[in-house]
């Protein structure tokens, strides 16, 4: 398998040439103005003002550097992030304020060498702020270099708090695991849905476990009881009658599923198949499930999950987003690409909020914006949150909301 | 019971590991060459059988025979591009090719028809229904477990006769032993390794088919796991051999799902690969090989 590891990266290179001269043609579309609610509610007062104007001389271009693998097993969630970025991007170009943003996304096939590699290369080009990673492994290898080389870092779904911890210049737009997996315990001791709990997680995976331990701790602290706990060891096990029959056994009626919707979608199959039929809860990585094509949405119906976004969500900007982003790719967008719009929202208006970026090396920049993001006052409105602030930690605070699936689609709970 | 119920779910996963890993064998066997692409060509077989029934609206027979004829016609030109002209040189450089073929296979999939996962539509129902009822409320057997088993058995039956019986399944067992000598006796090694790789292609077709029916997800790196579990299935039984190809990969299905019911769920494919470096102690060429010394 090693062997395998590194000519995937060889070949996973290679491919994604093609893949970004690919990317690079839906730019001209992307770049359509947004509508004006949208532009309105986001931009700071103080862009308004200066609209008129158009072009001015001192508008100071950022150069955003973004990571994520847009090859790969972990592709849908990079490409995601990339495209969600590029719509905020082209929004924010067009409002014409004090501050514009350049992006370049590289791909880091979700290999963390392969990620400091693209990292060092938008190094070179100049990148100001680096935007990402998407997912943990390579967040982490790359955090740790921004750190040393004093460049701010924003990612829109490393969840870990390992990407954070030790690094005053790492903020993460999503929830980290143990936030989401304490959240969980404390909605179902509040809620009251189900007397005793299954949990099935991937513990071949930082995320999966991190959610399903923090939960379990939390759901022991809370009185909660936790019935049976089964493991399967990496996102490409096809076969989850055992886990299954470990909590239907137990007489399990509320199973707590942190993993991804792919392996999620053949446990909620295969339930049915056995005829076991508890309320499944799941943690955001259950987002995208009912956008999978071909699946029937039947299966997820009463499926509960935390998501930060819900894209059938009615609020203009909300609407606006998923009608540009479905112009532009034909598909719905998902919270990974809501977390990567919030992310440009939140580099850029906090790059408002500077005095003197235009003198400013990348150390200074990340000073200065560290700084914002810690100092209490700073707070972002996006598609995943409102007045979204930053803990000294890096760790993203806002409010966690539950959805549940009816008629295949998802109404907040 | 639920002994009984984890040897149905153990046979049925391992049958389609079978299915794939006669593909493995024929190829090894006759061509001398591992051919790391074959599990991506079930990924091929599955998508082509996925667009056609859910694109196209053809009815699930149309979409097998469809991806079993464009899996065919793929395996057939990734041998003569990608293989045949290093027919001379040393193995490693083939195995490499292959190896390059899975990733080119596996990142084409993912331009061609997206990086997120698709539902696969079972080509029989799998609604719980859909199930042989053995002991009422405890005993049962899905159709797609019992599609798999039989199509592995009338796989393995087929190619037992077409390698044993026919003029070309001759002319196969020929190029196995000895390809110069084969050439000499007037064997046309080329077709015979081609017809060989259509063969196999075919089949990783059907495997793509019944798997994704069986765990309906489709990505395009569906195909890398069960391929090299199927390669570990061929070997447990001895590569090269068509019913240790069967044997190997019911086994393989078996122990897996014990392992995981029994001993723990994080440690089945440890537990796999245990079974396997025990049995290759003992017998080196897998359970059917045959162990041919080298002579020197």
């Amino acid at each position: 398998m090693k062997k395998r590891n590194i000519t995937a990266m060889l070949m996973a290179g290679a491919m994604c040439f093609s893949l970004l001269a690919g990317c690079s043609s839906n730019d001209g579309q992307s770049s359509t103005a947004p509508s004006e609610s949208g532009a309105q509610k986001s931009a700071p007062a103080q862009t308004d003002n200066q609209s008129e104007v158009g072009g001015n001389a001192d508008t100071v271009t950022i150069k955003v550097g973004g990571i994520g693998p847009t090859t790969g097993d972990a592709a849908q969630y990079g490409t995601a992030t990339q495209w969600g970025a590029e719509i905020a991007v082209a929004e924010i170009n067009a409002l014409n304020g004090p501050v514009k943003l350049e992006l370049r996304y590289e791909d880091d096939t979700n290999v963390a060498d392969t990620a400091v590699s693209a990292y060092n290369q938008l190094k070179d080009w100049g990148a100001q702020v680096i935007y990402g990673c998407t997912t943990t492994a390579p967040c982490i290898a790359v955090s740790t270099e921004t750190f040393a080389d004093r460049y701010f870092q924003l990612t829109p779904s490393a969840s870990s708090p390992e990407v954070t911890n030790g690094k005053d210049n790492v903020f993460q737009m999503c929830f980290t695991d143990p936030g989401q997996g304490t959240a969980a315990a404390e909605y179902l001791k509040d809620s009251g849905l189900g007397a005793k709990l299954g949990v099935i997680y991937n513990n071949g995976d930082p995320y999966s476990t991190g959610i399903a331990e923090a939960f379990i701790a939390k759901a022991g602290e809370l009185g909660l009881e936790v019935v049976a706990t089964s493991t399967y060891p990496e996102d490409t096990t096809t076969d989850y009658t055992v886990q299954l029959n470990a909590c239907k056994d137990a007489g399990a009626d509320l199973v707590f599923l942190p993993i991804y919707y792919t392996p999620a979608s053949l446990i909620l199959a295969q339930a049915k198949q056995m005829d076991y039929a508890p309320t499944f809860f799941g943690g955001d990585g259950m987002d995208g499930m009912l956008d999978m094509e071909g699946f029937d949405k039947s299966l997820a119906e009463g499926l509960l999950l935390m998501t930060p976004f819900n894209a059938s969500g009615t609020d203009e900007r909300t609407k606006t987003f998923v009608e540009q982003f479905q112009a532009d790719h034909s598909i719905l967008p998902n919270q990974f690409a809501a977390d990567g719009y919030d992310c440009m929202y939140a580099i850029y208006e906090a790059c408002c909020q500077i005095d003197g970026i235009a003198d400013m090396d990348n150390a200074q920049l990340c000073d200065a914006l560290s700084a914002l993001f810690t100092g209490g006052s700073f707070s972002v409105d996006g598609l995943t949150g409102t007045g979204m602030k930053w803990l000294t930690t890096g760790e993203v605070s806002k409010a966690p909301v539950v959805v549940k699936v009816e008629s295949g689609v998802y109404v907040t709970q | 019971m639920s002994f009984l119920n984890n040897v149905i779910t153990g046979v049925s996963l391992g049958s389609i590991y079978a299915i794939i890993a006669l593909g493995y064998t024929m190829v090894y066997g006759i061509a001398k060459m591992l051919n790391f692409a074959h599990g991506d060509i079930i990924m091929v077989g599955a998508y082509v059988c996925f667009f056609a029934m859910g694109s196209f609206s053809l009815p699930p027979v149309l979409g097998v025979l469809l991806a079993v004829v464009v899996c065919t016609v793929l395996g057939i030109v990734i041998e003569r591009l990608a293989y045949k002209p290093l027919r001379s040189a040393p193995s490693l450089a083939v195995l490499i090719t292959a190896i390059g073929v899975s990733y080119l296979l596996q990142n084409g999939a993912q331009i061609l028809w997206g990086a997120a996962t698709k539902t696969f539509t079972p080509v029989v129902s799998t609604a719980p229904e859909a199930r042989l009822v053995l002991v009422p409320g405890q005993l049962s057997i899905s159709h797609v477990a019992i599609l798999s088993i039989v199509c592995c058995v009338v796989v393995m039956i087929a190619l037992t006769l077409f390698t044993g019986r026919t003029k070309m399944g001759k002319a196969m067992r020929a190029c196995s032993e000895d390809k110069g000598a084969a050439q000499l006796m007037g064997i046309d090694v080329n077709t015979t390794i081609s017809v060989t790789f259509a063969i196999g292609s075919a089949l990783a077709a059907i495997a793509g088919v019944l798997m994704c029916s069986a765990y309906p997800v489709l990505s395009p790196t569906t195909g890398s796991l069960p391929g090299i579990k199927a390669f570990t299935a061929a070997v447990f039984g001895g590569i090269g051999s068509i019913p240790g190809a069967l044997l190997g990969g019911v086994l393989l299905g078996v122990i897996e799902t014990f392992a995981k019911a029994y001993i723990s769920t994080e440690l089945s494919d440890a537990v796999v690969f245990a079974v396997l470096i025990i049995v290759l102690l003992v017998k080196p060429a897998g359970l059917l090989g045959k162990y041919v010394p080298e002579k020197v």
